[in-house]
């Protein structure tokens, strides 16, 4: 064991910077992280033990204890739910005979909650040692854990067949669909790899391919909708021995899917994207930084940015260009949402606990190993290589005014094709509906954005989904009149908060706890209208936080209190403003005890 | 128009939130302009002796004292104002509530590595102590809160701009920097 943890020190050259790979290395060969591991990992890298143990904390899939040899991670995101993973779980616990959070006594299998793992189309789904299963049902999950027993290999329990389109590459082979649904210039076939570094980067200065992305008014699609090329400019003007270009594929954002379809079908495009945006801002080193569940994709991804090396696409003199040098590596996460802010998402590249950071200084000054850095997100920059081969003014024809270009959104929940959909910003909700084969008849509300974007109700569904109006990174969850809104949304949406946060806050770290306990309140039957008007001001108070997750995370219980109040006050008692449920002689019982005194209670 | 009444209390919290509040500095002159303080640190004065218009609550309920207190406060204050992360989530005393209270007391008086000169093994039960509560509750669920004003402590700024709101009827501005957790 001793030697295994030595070699995977090694492979990252002692780097404390590579804590990250070091202890995912340690993580997926031993199952989990043993004291001996971070003793080791420690003295090696010349840390202290803390060091090494906050990363490890901070990460779910990083484990202080063992977490068997199989170990099944169940999604646990709304559409999950929706989609039948309670019979699923309680056949996980049936037919293994433990409880979630457990490990069988053999130590072969062990059952954990996940949030989101980016599969919304495929529900429900789960994570077997990385690799996923999808689609799961009763029937399916005791085939798998009697394949399981019998000690097969978990790439040998595959019983249908590998995915659509490059899922079934042979470096990936995997279930995943992509359910490409609508394709347009991002997700397009027509496209040659290659072709802007070859023909156009030449041709154009920097300072060209940044004016050109200007033009096209392109606007980050990470969700905060801050202008590309002014982004680029900041850091191109930024002062700094070495830059970095930084592709954001964290895409932690319970319903969000669609960076894993393009990291399957368009991997190429999203490198030339970052080889683009290393030549505007004169960057030498790009790191993709990936979600941790779309490990599964590791052996394909790195083969391609062989294979581009070798054609010149990446390393030195790239396209025959003198003096550009650039080469990207990839970076897994390890199950951290707050991770997909981009300061948070430079500290774990480091190898640190992703706690966004303090800005100003932004990252464009300040960003990995305090150098300038560029943080895109991957439809970003994938559109940014349409954007330099057909001119910023191609563009900017798609879309809105403020909002130019297209859009991929994740679509799920109850409708018949959820599945990615490429569309110009400028769609509205209804549109939207009619397109995925959902009638608006049976939709009592539409999550915009994921938990932290806005539920709305029947009469905002002609709202147009752009910059202006509902902005959104791209995950739209489609809900029928048939579900609870406040349990199988709101409470789910809530928990994914109190479990995501990064505990830097007091605000993130308590609100949304104190949020879920009186949402339970109220679904409890317990509730008063005090407790409306809590929740109400409570939400203020998280906008103080540090980082967007914070700020949004009581947008579950906020929107939903706006545009769905009537769900509540039918569950509250109206006759009584206020009650506290405070019982004093409960309350100091414990004490008088331990002290040996009787209790004065008037 | 006639001073409005103020009236502040410190609870499980480390009167840091006064501090803050003493942090305007000269613009105190302008408050003793714009209230009176009645029961408060402030001024001394320890029991209501009359109704109070706004009170000031700081930190959260760890001890029977503090559920009287603030329960008195919200009889003899028209609008109560949790202020501070203390009064509104708990705070740092709240530490304490993922641990049964019989091992924070053992460890406080009877097995912590400072223990001494405790040979009888005592946790202390005179009656005029108050009594310890299970957990540290936060304001709201002891008594009905008006307004949250948060901040560890809230910056000065920040409470001048509530008080003077509460005082005013003015909508409360708070721009993110004066309210930015750091």
């Amino acid at each position: 064991m001793a030697t295994t943890v030595q070699n995977i020190i090694k492979k990252y050259n002692k780097d404390k910077t590579r804590l990250m790979d070091i202890l995912i290395d340690v993580q997926s060969d031993q199952g989990y992280i043993s004291k001996e591991s971070i003793s080791k990992i420690a003295a090696e890298l010349d840390i202290s033990h803390v060091d090494v143990e906050q990363t490890m904390s901070f990460y779910h899939f990083f484990s202080d204890k063992p977490t068997g040899k199989y170990a099944i991670y169940l999604n646990d995101s709304a559409v999950s739910n929706m989609m039948g993973r309670q019979k699923v779980k309680e056949t996980l616990e049936k037919e293994t005979g433990i409880a979630f959070g457990q490990v069988t006594r053999d130590g072969l299998i062990g059952l954990f909650d996940t949030s989101c793992i980016g599969m919304n189309d495929q529900e429900p789904a789960a994570l077997i040692n990385g690799h996923v299963f999808n689609n799961l049902t009763p029937f399916r999950v005791k085939e798998i854990i009697r394949d399981i027993k019998e000690g097969k290999p978990v790439e040998q329990m595959y019983t249908s067949a590998y995915g659509d389109g490059e899922n079934r590459n042979v470096l990936v082979k995997t279930v995943v669909q992509n359910n490409i649904q609508k394709k347009g210039p991002i997700l397009s076939e027509d496209y040659i790899p290659g072709i802007v570094i070859w023909k156009k980067l030449p041709q154009m200065t920097p300072e060209q391919v940044i004016e050109e992305v200007k033009k096209s008014n392109m606007r980050g699609r990470g969700g905060a909708g801050f202008p590309t090329g002014l982004k680029w400019e900041f850091c191109r003007k930024a002062k700094g021995e070495k830059k970095y270009i930084f592709c954001n594929a964290d895409e932690g954002e319970p319903g969000t899917f669609k960076d894993r379809v393009i990291l399957t079908e368009r991997p190429k495009l999203l490198f030339e994207g970052m080889v683009i945006a290393a030549y505007a801002v004169g960057a030498d080193e790009g790191i993709a930084y990936v979600r941790h569940e779309y490990k599964y994709l590791k052996n394909y991804l790195e083969n391609l940015l062989q294979g581009a090396r070798e054609r010149n696409l990446l390393g030195k003199n790239i396209g025959g260009i003198e003096g550009f040098d650039f080469d990207i590596r990839i970076q897994f996460g390890a199950g951290a949402y707050v991770c997909g802010e981009e300061s948070a998402l430079i500290e774990s590249a480091e190898g640190k606990r992703g706690e966004p950071r303090d800005r100003p200084p932004f990252p464009v000054e300040k960003g990995y190993l305090d150098m300038p850095t560029v943080v895109n997100n991957v439809e970003t920059l994938c559109s940014v290589v349409k954007v330099i081969l057909n001119g910023g003014e191609w563009y900017s024809k798609f879309g809105t005014k403020d909002s130019s270009g297209t859009k991929l959104l994740s679509i799920s929940g109850d409708c018949k094709y959820p599945g990615v959909y490429e569309v110009e910003w400028g769609f509205s909700v209804s549109d939207m509906l009619e397109m995925v084969g959902a009638d608006e008849e049976n939709i009592q509300a539409v999550q915009v954005g994921g938990p932290s974007g806005s539920l709305i109700g029947p009469d905002e569904f002609d709202r147009t989904l752009c910059f202006a109006d509902l902005a959104t990174g791209g995950s739209l969850i489609i809900i029928g009149n048939h579900r609870d809104l406040l349990t199988d949304i709101v409470l789910n949406f809530t928990e994914f908060f109190v479990e995501e946060s990064c505990g830097s806050c007091s605000t993130c770290r308590n609100i949304p706890y104190l949020m879920k306990l009186k949402l339970e309140k109220i679904l409890d039957a317990r509730g008063v209208p005090q407790d409306l008007k809590d929740l109400e001001e409570w939400g203020k108070i998280l906008k103080f936080s540090r980082c967007g997750l914070g700020q949004t995370a009581g947008n579950p219980i906020l929107s939903s209190l706006r545009n769905f109040r009537h769900l509540y006050e039918g569950k509250i008692q109206m006759d009584k403003e206020y009650d506290s449920e405070f019982d004093m002689s409960q309350a100091v019982k414990a004490s008088c005890e331990a002290a040996g005194r009787v209790p004065i209670l008037n | 128009m006639s001073k409005k009444i103020v009236a502040t209390t410190s609870l499980a919290g480390c009167f840091g939130c006064h501090m803050s509040l003493l942090d305007i500095d000269e613009k105190i002159l302008d408050l003793i302009e714009l209230v009176e303080f009645n029961k408060s640190p402030i001024d001394d004065i320890k029991v209501f002796t009359k109704q109070c218009d706004i009170g000031l609550i700081e930190g959260g309920c760890c001890n029977s004292e503090n559920i009287h207190v603030l329960k008195d406060f919200r009889k003899h204050c028209n609008i109560l104002v949790s202020v501070g992360e203390c009064a509104i989530m708990g705070g740092l005393p709240a530490l304490r509530n993922g641990i049964p209270i019989k091992e924070c007391l053992d460890e406080a008086y009877l097995n912590g590595p400072s223990v001494r000169h405790n040979h009888k093994g005592i946790i202390p039960n005179d009656d005029e102590l108050p009594m310890l509560l299970d957990r540290v509750y936060p304001c709201h669920e002891i008594v009905k809160i008006d307004y949250y004003l948060p901040g560890c402590p809230p910056r000065a700024e920040l409470i001048w701009n509530a008080l003077v709101a509460l005082v005013t009827g003015d909508e409360l501005k708070l721009p993110y920097e004066v309210v930015k957790f750091d």
